[in-house]
């Protein structure tokens, strides 16, 4: 009886201990199946066809090239290969411009042959309309649908993934909006970081250091929503007086409340490394006659470079990750950012932002899980990066 | 500025044209530089780098101040008995928060159903039962991935396996799950660290009383490392308290303002309500007041989970001086 307890304690604690490992197969799992369910989407909204005049030649247009004629951006047709010509949208809604409602009907029963009779009168239409809509054997062509591609999504740069007839998922505004913000969070963290570590590690008496260590420990403490929270209500209006800006909400606002957050993790990660630098390093060049400082700055910071290397990686790793206070104050505007000072928008904000609004299963939805994918895998990287970095300084000191 | 300068151009292989060596009127370029010239001005460039990081911490110091001074001083008016034990009123403009008190509660107590015991068991089996080598290294390597995984990671994964695949909804159940995945790392780790602070001579001394290993671990090792333990599971839901991300789709509930009463109702949760009553809403102005009082309540939480931290730290480490 006791034997087995103690076998079956044992596979119950080695089942736990592999729980990690299958939470994180699960998250590949499903963020992948989730995810990956977009390139089976169609560019065209589904149900919906883009129907052409017999005359018009042009069969294939892309999703951003769709955008642009319902945009009017583009109004020829020369400009899509296709004859010179002028572009007129026709959408479900405009079908009240064109008939009276007596001719479309009560319940709209005859706006499909109507609609139908009506591109086939004008060669430069193109009409977005269900499917079931259009009556069977109508004299028109149609424009080949397409699955979406894997180019289009991560070259992309533009992200309308509401837009009809047909949504753009480029994430390329995303993912760089989110190295914007995280590079300029490290830029203002990394000379505090560094310097509060060397100080708490080096210089700082017993006294001063037993207080820093709570307020590290309290800022990292801090939820990040707080974070926002005060980002939002005193730096975002304090940068949009300091460089006059029509907005507050920008990159600049998210890179500071971002480098506060990574603070914590830089300081800890360097201090500990500092602190293991062992002791008869600093002993022989304190011997030789150099000052505390000329030994802190050539002999302790190199021989931990390592451990400072991976707190300032695990920073880069929070601010790329962080999801709350980023959404509140950078202003989340879909754009590849130019400046600092203008509005951007992170892979993390996006997915908080939109899927609350997304339809189950739908492309938008299915977009979404790739970010968190993206974002998966950029962290996971950063991790292993760290792992990496460790494991050469464990083997160096043994 | 300056003074970083100098701290920064010590090295006394030729100063470079413009540095501070100018200053100090001697501008002789690669010349040696003489000793007792040298010495004062290593003095001087050490003190001036040890500035620089006094200046630089106390700003950190001051930031954390700020924070919480502003919080504090905004918030303080905003707390009063009804803030505390009443529903939001008035399409979220006035009354109070309990429901996200309460729902924060709920999930930090659910978080913590889920985490702590398959948290503690992970730890146990490897620092105690697993061998040294490649099983334990890939735990550790995933743990640690585990640990990076930002939190809206784990909101979309809660809301794919609980919320949809399971079929939970949202739900404080989905929502405590969810947590408890996040949390789990952190717990895992403290775990670890805690027995493996507990000296091997201890575990041979019960061993070799002909206690068996489950018995040495459970009723000697467990309860030594028992208190740094528990130190890292408070720290845990101090985290958990303040989490949005993984509970935006999962659990929190825009206006909830009848307490739940199963595990698959929706709940309130303070960092939420925080969220949506700053950003979004009828009347920003009225919510305003709320917010601060959402934040400071939030922060004090906070404060608490650090100082209990604290003080358990302090105590074990005073028993161990006496022992």
């Amino acid at each position: 009886m006791k034997r087995f307890l103690e076998k079956a304690v044992k596979w119950l604690l080695t089942a736990s201990g592999f729980v990690t490992s299958a939470v994180i197969l699960l998250i590949i799992g499903f963020l992948f199946t989730e995810g990956a369910g977009l390139f089976r989407e169609k560019v065209i909204e589904e149900g919906y066809v883009l129907a052409l005049n017999r005359e018009n030649p042009v069969r294939k247009m892309d999703a951003a090239q769709i955008k642009a004629v319902f945009d009017e951006d583009i109004t020829n047709w020369s400009e899509l290969g296709g004859p010179d010509l002028p572009i007129e949208t026709f959408r479900l809604e405009d079908a009240d411009d064109y008939f009276s409602e007596e001719e479309l009907g009560s319940q709209y029963e005859n706006a499909g042959s109507l609609i139908a009779s009506l591109v086939a009168s004008r060669p430069g239409m193109v009409a977005f309309v269900p499917e079931t809509l259009i009556p069977e054997g109508a004299d028109l062509n149609f424009i080949e649908d397409s699955s979406i591609s894997p180019a289009e999504v991560f070259a992309g740069s533009e992200w309308y993934p509401t837009a009809t007839p047909a949504p753009l998922f480029g994430m390329w505004p995303l993912l760089a909006g989110t190295l914007w913000v995280s590079f300029f969070a490290i830029l203002f963290a990394l000379p505090f970081g560094i310097s509060i570590a060397v100080y708490m590690a080096e210089v700082a008496s017993e006294r001063v250091r037993n207080f820093l260590k709570p307020v590290i420990e309290l800022l990292n403490g801090i939820p990040s929503v707080v974070y926002g929270f005060f980002g939002l209500i005193v730096i975002v209006p304090l940068l949009q007086q300091v460089f006059g800006l029509p907005v507050g909400e920008s990159g600049l606002a998210g890179s500071l409340v971002l480098a506060i957050m990574a603070l914590p993790t830089i300081v800890t990660v360097a201090e500990d490394a500092m602190r293991n630098c062992p002791r008869s390093l600093r002993e022989a060049s304190l011997a030789l006659g150099a000052t505390k400082w000329q030994t802190i700055s050539r002999v302790v910071i190199p021989s931990s470079m390592s451990g400072i290397a991976s707190g300032v990686v695990l920073g880069i790793g929070r601010a790329v990750g962080e999801t709350m206070a980023v959404l509140m104050v950078t202003g989340n505007a879909a754009v590849v950012p130019t400046s600092i000072l203008e509005p951007l928008r992170t892979i993390p904000a996006t997915i908080a932002a939109e899927l609350g609004e997304a339809p189950a299963g739908g492309a938008h939805y299915q977009s979404l899980f790739l970010l968190g994918v993206i974002l998966f895998f950029i962290t996971f990287f950063i991790n292993l990066c760290v792992e990496f970095i460790s494991s050469r300084n464990r083997a160096k000191n043994s | 500025m300056d003074s970083k300068n100098t701290s920064n151009t010590v090295p006394p292989s030729g100063p470079v044209p413009g540095s501070p060596d100018s200053m100090s009127g001697r501008s002789g370029g690669s010349t040696p530089v003489f000793p007792e010239d040298y010495s004062v001005r290593k003095r001087r460039s050490q003190k001036a780098a040890f500035a620089v990081f006094r200046i630089l911490s106390l700003f950190i110091v001051l930031i954390l101040f700020a924070i919480l001074g502003f919080i504090i001083y905004k918030g303080a008016g905003v707390i009063s008995w009804d803030f505390l034990t009443k529903a939001p009123s008035d399409g979220m403009t006035s009354g109070g928060i309990f429901p996200a008190i309460v729902g924060t509660l709920l999930l930090m107590l659910g978080s913590a159903i889920v985490a702590f015991p398959v948290g503690i068991m992970s730890g146990v089996y490897m620092n105690e039962y697993a061998s040294r080598g490649w099983v334990v290294k890939f735990i550790r390597l995933m743990t640690n991935n585990l640990s990076g995984v930002p939190s809206i990671v784990f909101g979309l994964f809660g809301m794919a396996l609980f919320v949809k695949y399971l079929g939970f909804g949202d739900s404080i159940l989905a929502g405590s799950l969810t947590l408890g995945l996040l949390s789990l790392p952190l717990v895992i780790r403290t775990t670890e660290e805690a027995l493996k602070d507990i000296p091997a001579g201890i575990r041979e001394g019960s061993l070799a009383l002909g206690a068996t290993k489950l018995q040495t671990i459970w009723k000697v090792v467990l309860p030594m490392a028992m208190p740094r333990i528990t130190t890292g599971l408070i720290l845990s839901l101090g985290r958990v308290s303040g989490e949005t991300a993984p509970i935006l789709f999962t659990c929190a509930a825009y206006f909830f303002p009848q307490l739940p009463t199963s595990i698959f109702d929706q709940c309130m949760a303070l960092p939420y309500h925080l969220y949506v009553i700053s950003t979004s809403g009828t009347d920003i102005e009225a919510q305003q007041p709320i917010a601060y009082g959402t934040a400071l309540v939030l922060i004090v939480i906070v404060l608490i989970i650090n100082l209990l931290a604290g003080l358990m730290r302090r105590h074990f480490e005073k028993r161990l001086k006496i022992k």
